[in-house]
């Protein structure tokens, strides 16, 4: 189990040594050279170089990598080309917008999806199973921005019942930070649950047609007893996976939702970013999706050990 | 429970899907401590009719009859399932066949048999768990405090059959069903689990319905047998008097079918055609009608015109082994997995002559299929010599092996797997002739050739023409396995490796199949290395057998001596433990 | 010399496939979710190749007289702001639509699953090596790539393209590594290499047929995805360019006009689903025709 978790662990260090090289390498090649985006095209040699000393632009890359690198490990990401700002507060801000949405809107969609994929999977012979597959077939087919864009047309626009976006810390006025989350979770959250609502589903009927609920059967257990004592844990392991991969999909995929409400979230940031060119933001944040992605996968990877005790053994 | 006459009562049991009838109109009943067998092959209806009994029917089944057991006055077939689920696991319980996939992989053995009290209530859960401590030792559970702490992946195969045993007693119920129990199991476990089936039952006075294909199996648990064939009982009665005197043809072809010591005129195993001219008395020694069969008693006759191998002294064997060894290291996993050692085989020493037909024995673990592997230049041995057909194995590059390869062709094990779903019989059977050791030597050298000997193939396995263009999903079991040996011997090699050819046959196939590879071998006096854990198959095929276990040859020898007289303590054990139906009957 | 058949095993008549109570029927009947998803994707194709032809107007000519007019005859979706013609615009925009699907799942096949039966075929060193970059790349999900790809190299239609295919292969390699080690363990496998096959005839002859199925279902998976996913990008403005008509976009600037032309996010928003949809069908369609097989061949 121990070496199980390290192994794991020595992945999971490997893996962001890897990829952040990868980000910073990809984001150097970008065209354009950055002290010019920065000071303008009028800007004097003199000055140029003087803007490259003092972010460090003009040393080799392998020491400009190596000094990113350890200003991320002391969670320091720099200060920005473009806007002169220290990104990591900006960016601990951010993130934490993005994971309360992301995070919310996953609870949202497990609370739906796993009742009702149970259901579709243990009625998949009654016409209720067949319209629930099929409404979540339907769902999975919705892009979350056009949820978005419908929810503020009838509830902000028409009726009025919710504001159509912005943000409003928690700390400020809790019920009005509620009151504008209900639409994005919504938007981000039902999406989810169909996409959620079809991976439980198949995973349940694959469970149960598994030779040991049939034990369970034979013991003395109704097929709804069996499949609750003895199948749902067992379908969890394919559910982690897929919540693993979804939360990852949701990070990124957050962003056209954070657009639609007008939520200051990472992935609006990143846009702007882009936008503004702002080099170092970009690899910041692209550094920080990456490496959420990355933890996520690793959670994923503890989670099947804690579920299932044949991966427990040292492998 | 109130007391009653019977175990179970199943009247005019018929169960159909849509159109087709599984079951139709099956009646029997066993009475309490009774042990009845139910045999027949695979599609005879015989699972579904043990499901039913369990009330474990899917609801797209129609059924009709009665099925009662003992504690309920009415009938099962038509319960709610809430219903049915009270008996199933208190009056009546079951092992299923697959010991692998049966247990919940993510709950301790423990928890799983005290479950199946304190789901009818018999005992309250700490007591529960008590009693399930106690359960697994009654089944030979070594440790049973510990084992009913371990997740059913800790567990042999027959540990997990023990466990499963442990919880269908528990609750003491009127009846027990097993489907084919030990199909899965090595002889020897296969052994010790039927002893402790059989002591179970007798202790409780629990009746008993045993599920299985093997007759010798049948014969040596149960006292009355029903056969089933397509859905129909088409005989039963005592073991002794269906087995010796049957009346129903089918059941006679089952048993020539089994009976691997019995031989026709021409020295050839009964299947069900010729099985008129089978005489099943001879089963029991105190029945008339041995002596007219003295020379098909003994070990399995060889083709009379065939030279005996043992002194035709070739100069050099075909295949020559010594020291060899395998290690399987396991890779690293991950960066801190340490690297696991395996010894697969640890120092083998032994020849195989030009003509020879050589038995490999053993059980799973035993290593045979690793030695199978390496002779067929598959695998490389970690260390020793190798030498077969003149190639050295040793370090043998991929490209050196094609002279191998031309000379040497396997038969494998499943008929299902060993044929490429997606080619075209023609194709697959054409295989080997593409081997470019075999196009240089000039054999097939052109496509018209090589179809046309693909189709000279295929008439000698007797498959028809067409059969090239068809798809190995058309075939069945025993067809499928003709296809693999068209395929093996289109090229003519001089060697045959057969790894377990017939155990996923039917009985009545299987005779069929080892006709068929006894009569080609013969013709093409090719030398027949024979894998399996069968050793009634090894016995009626081979000349001289090596038994394995652990990696390593215990004892090697002439057929007939190993088998009457084995000098190793686990040659004995192997033959002690392979119920076979003369020896069951006749101690019956 | 090999005597007549006998009778159980009598030869030549296909065999029906032993009947297992409650299962295995689903195979036979012609699957409604395939049925349905191919009908979509081809309204979808057609309506593509005809927009190449004709179009009820010209889907970027802007004609102020008409701007922000409702569905009517004359304009069956409506117009938008600059009076053009929405419904010729979903009909152009459904190029812009396949032809991202197809070269971003293209990319992710032609690298992806030769790459995945290479570290199905060679498990040690190199499969792991494989493997690992695998995992690496599957930190960057296929969005995130295009927007980083967007503000290296410009974004666009080209570069949603690349970043979508490049994100996709770590799924087509899974796929196809799972599915060759599967295929390497069958004794048909065993055999072709008795046979004394090559590896890479044995890769294109038993391997590539036998993963193709799975393949397939994930090319019509990701299909979908890289539908969904342009359709974001445009949505941020990072996907395909003004002029040529979008959905994504088209959804993104219908947004201003919420509440009094909800029929400019209709339009678009139904053709999204109706490509997605049409797609993830046909995808679950295939798996259960192809997956029972791929299963019994164990």
């Amino acid at each position: 189990m121990a070496r199980r978790l390290l192994s794991s662990l020595g992945q999971f260090l490997a893996t962001l040594l890897v990829a952040t090289a990868l980000i910073f390498v990809m984001l150097r090649v970008m065209p354009g050279d950055p002290a010019v985006v920065a000071l303008g095209i009028n800007a004097t040699p003199e000055a140029l170089a003087q803007w490259r000393t003092e972010y460090g632009t003009d040393q080799s890359l392998a020491l400009q990598y190596l000094q990113w690198m350890g200003g991320l490990v002391r969670g320091d990401f720099g200060t920005s080309y473009v806007t002169s700002q220290d990104l990591s507060p900006l960016i601990a801000d951010r993130v934490q917008v993005t994971l309360i949405l992301v995070g919310l809107s996953m609870v949202v969609a497990l609370l739906v999806a796993v009742p009702l994929g149970v259901l579709a999977a243990v009625r998949h012979r009654y016409p209720s199973g067949v319209v629930l597959s099929g409404i979540s077939q339907v769902g999975v087919a919705v892009p979350n921005f056009l949820v978005g864009v419908l929810l503020v047309a009838v509830f902000a626009v028409h009726l009025g019942w919710f504001p159509s976006g912005g943000w409003v810390a928690p700390s400020d006025d809790p019920v009005q930070f509620l009151r504008r989350l209900v639409l994005p979770v919504i938007a981000l959250g039902s999406v989810q649950a169909a996409i959620i609502t079809r991976y439980v589903r198949s995973a349940v009927l694959e469970i149960m047609r598994e030779d040991f609920l049939r034990t369970a059967r034979a013991k003395g257990l109704t097929k709804g007893a069996a499949l609750v004592r003895h199948g749902l844990r067992n379908a969890g392991v394919p559910v982690v996976t897929i919540v693993g991969v979804q939360l990852a999909a949701m990070l990124i995929g957050s962003v056209v939702i954070e657009r639609v409400f007008v939520i200051p979230g990472l992935g609006s940031l990143l846009v702007d970013s882009v936008g503004n060119r702002d080099l170092l933001a970009v690899q910041a944040i692209v550094a920080v999706l990456v490496l959420l992605v990355i933890v996520i996968n690793l959670l994923v990877d503890l989670a099947y050990t804690v579920l299932d005790p044949r991966l427990r053994k040292a492998a | 429970m109130t007391s009653t006459d019977f175990a179970v009562d199943v009247r005019g049991l018929t169960v159909a899907a849509g159109a087709t009838t599984l079951v139709d109109d099956v009646t029997f009943r066993i009475a309490p401590g009774e042990k009845v067998g139910l045999i027949g092959e695979s599609g005879s209806g015989k699972s579904v009719t043990s499901t039913a009994v369990m009330g474990l029917l899917p609801d797209t089944l129609t059924t009709s009859g009665s099925v009662t057991v003992a504690g309920s006055d009415d009938n099962l077939l038509g319960r709610s399932d809430a219903r049915l689920a009270k008996l199933r696991g208190s009056a009546m319980s079951m092992v299923f066949q697959e010991p692998m996939t049966a247990l919940n992989p993510l709950m301790r053995v423990g928890r799983q048999v005290a479950e199946i009290m304190t789901i009818h209530g018999t005992a309250s859960a700490s007591e529960a768990g008590r009693r399930a401590v106690e359960l697994l030792a009654d089944v030979g559970l070594p440790n049973p405090a510990e084992s009913a702490m371990a997740y059913p992946h800790q567990l042999s195969g027959g540990q997990r059959q023990r466990v499963m045993l442990a919880m269908a007693l528990a609750n003491d119920p009127a009846l027990l069903v097993c489907d084919e129990p030990t199909t899965a199991l090595d002889v020897t476990v296969q052994k010790q689990v039927l002893d402790l089936v059989l002591r179970s039952v007798t202790q409780r006075g629990t009746g008993l319905l045993f599920i299985t294909h093997d007759l010798a199996v049948v014969a040596s648990v149960c006292e009355r047998v029903l056969v089933m064939n397509r859905g129909v009982v088409v005989e039963e009665g005592p073991i002794e008097t269906v087995f010796t005197r049957p009346k129903h043809p089918y059941t006679r072809g089952l048993l020539a079918a089994s009976d691997l010591t019995a031989t026709d005129a021409d020295g050839r195993l009964f299947t069900i055609a010729t099985a008129a001219g089978y005489d099943p008395s001879r089963l029991s020694a105190s029945e008339p009608g041995v002596d007219e069969q003295p020379a098909v008693l003994g070990v399995a006759a060889p083709a009379p015109d065939r030279p005996t191998t043992e002194s035709a002294a070739s100069p050099a064997p075909i295949v020559s082994v010594r020291g060899l060894t395998k290690t399987y290291v396991r890779s690293r996993s991950g960066l801190f997995g340490r690297a696991a050692r395996v010894d697969a085989l640890r120092g083998l020493d032994f020849d195989i002559h030009e003509g020879e037909r050589f038995g490999i024995v053993g059980e799973s673990g035993s290593g045979k299929s690793t030695l199978l592997r390496i002779l067929s230049g598959l695998d490389q041995p970690t260390s020793g010599e190798v030498n077969v057909v003149g190639t050295s194995l040793r370090g043998a590059k991929e490209k050196d092996l094609g002279e191998l390869r031309r000379a040497l062709q396997i038969v494998f094990q499943d008929p299902m797997g060993s044929l490429d779903p997606r080619m075209s019989v023609g194709d697959i059977v054409a295989e080997p002739l593409l081997n470019p050791a075999n196009l240089r030597s000039g054999l097939a050298a052109s496509p018209a050739e090589r179809r046309r000997l693909v189709a000279e193939m295929l008439d000698h396995v007797g498959l028809p023409a067409t059969s090239v263009e068809r798809f190995p999903h058309e075939f069945s079991g025993g067809q499928r396995q003709r296809i693999s040996i068209a395929r093996a011997l289109v090229c003519r090699p001089r060697v045959l490796v057969a790894d377990e050819p017939v155990s996923a046959l039917d009985v009545s196939v299987r005779a069929q199949v080892l006709n068929l590879l006894a009569d080609l071998v013969d013709e093409y006096g090719l030398t027949l290395v024979f894998v399996s854990h069968d050793l009634g198959v090894v016995r009626h095929l081979c000349d001289r057998v090596a038994v394995m276990r652990d990696g390593e040859i215990v004892e090697t020898g002439p057929t007939k001596r190993l088998y009457e007289s084995p000098t190793h303590d686990y040659t004995r054990q192997l033959v002690l433990a392979t119920p076979t139906l003369q020896h069951t009957l006749e101690h019956a | 010399m090999v005597t007549s058949l006998d009778t159980t095993d009598s030869v030549g008549m296909p065999v029906p496939a032993p009947s297992v109570p409650g299962g295995g029927r689903r195979r036979n009947r012609p699957g409604t979710q395939l049925i349905v998803g191919a009908a979509l994707i081809a309204l979808v194709a057609l309506v593509a190749l005809v927009s190449l032809v004709w179009t009820p107007y010209d889907p970027v000519a802007t004609v102020a007289s008409d701007r922000l007019q409702f569905p009517s005859a004359a304009h069956w979706f409506g117009t938008d702001r600059f009076g053009r013609d929405v419904f010729s615009a979903v009909m152009v925009g459904s190029q812009i639509t396949l032809i991202v699907g197809f070269i971003a799942v293209g990319i992710a096949v032609v690298i992806g699953v030769p790459l995945g039966i290479l570290a199905g075929m060679r498990p040690g060193r190199l499969g792991n090596l494989v493997m690992r970059g695998n995992d690496i790349l599957l930190a960057f999900p296929g969005l995130l790539l295009a927007i980083v790809f967007g503000a290296v190299f410009g974004a666009g239609t080209v570069t949603a393209m690349v970043a979508l295919g490049i994100g996709s292969i770590p799924a087509f390699a899974r796929v196809a590594r799972s599915g060759t080690l599967q295929v390497m363990k069958t004794d048909y496998v065993f055999a072709a290499r008795a046979a004394n096959r090559s590896e890479f005839r044995i890769a294109l002859r038993h391997v590539l047929p036998n993963i193709s199925g799975m393949i397939v279902v994930q090319c019509s998976v990701n299909f979908g995805i890289a539908v969904l996913a342009e359709a974001g990008l445009s949505f941020l403005g990072l996907g395909t360019m003004p002029p040529t008509p979008s959905w994504g976009r088209m959804l993104q600037e219908s947004q201003q006009f919420l509440g009094s032309h909800d029929y400019l996010a209709m339009a678009p928003g139904i053709a999204i689903a109706v490509a997605v949809l049409g797609f993830n069908l046909l995808g679950d369609g295939l798996r259960d025709r192809f997956d029972p097989k791929m299963r019994s061949n164990r």
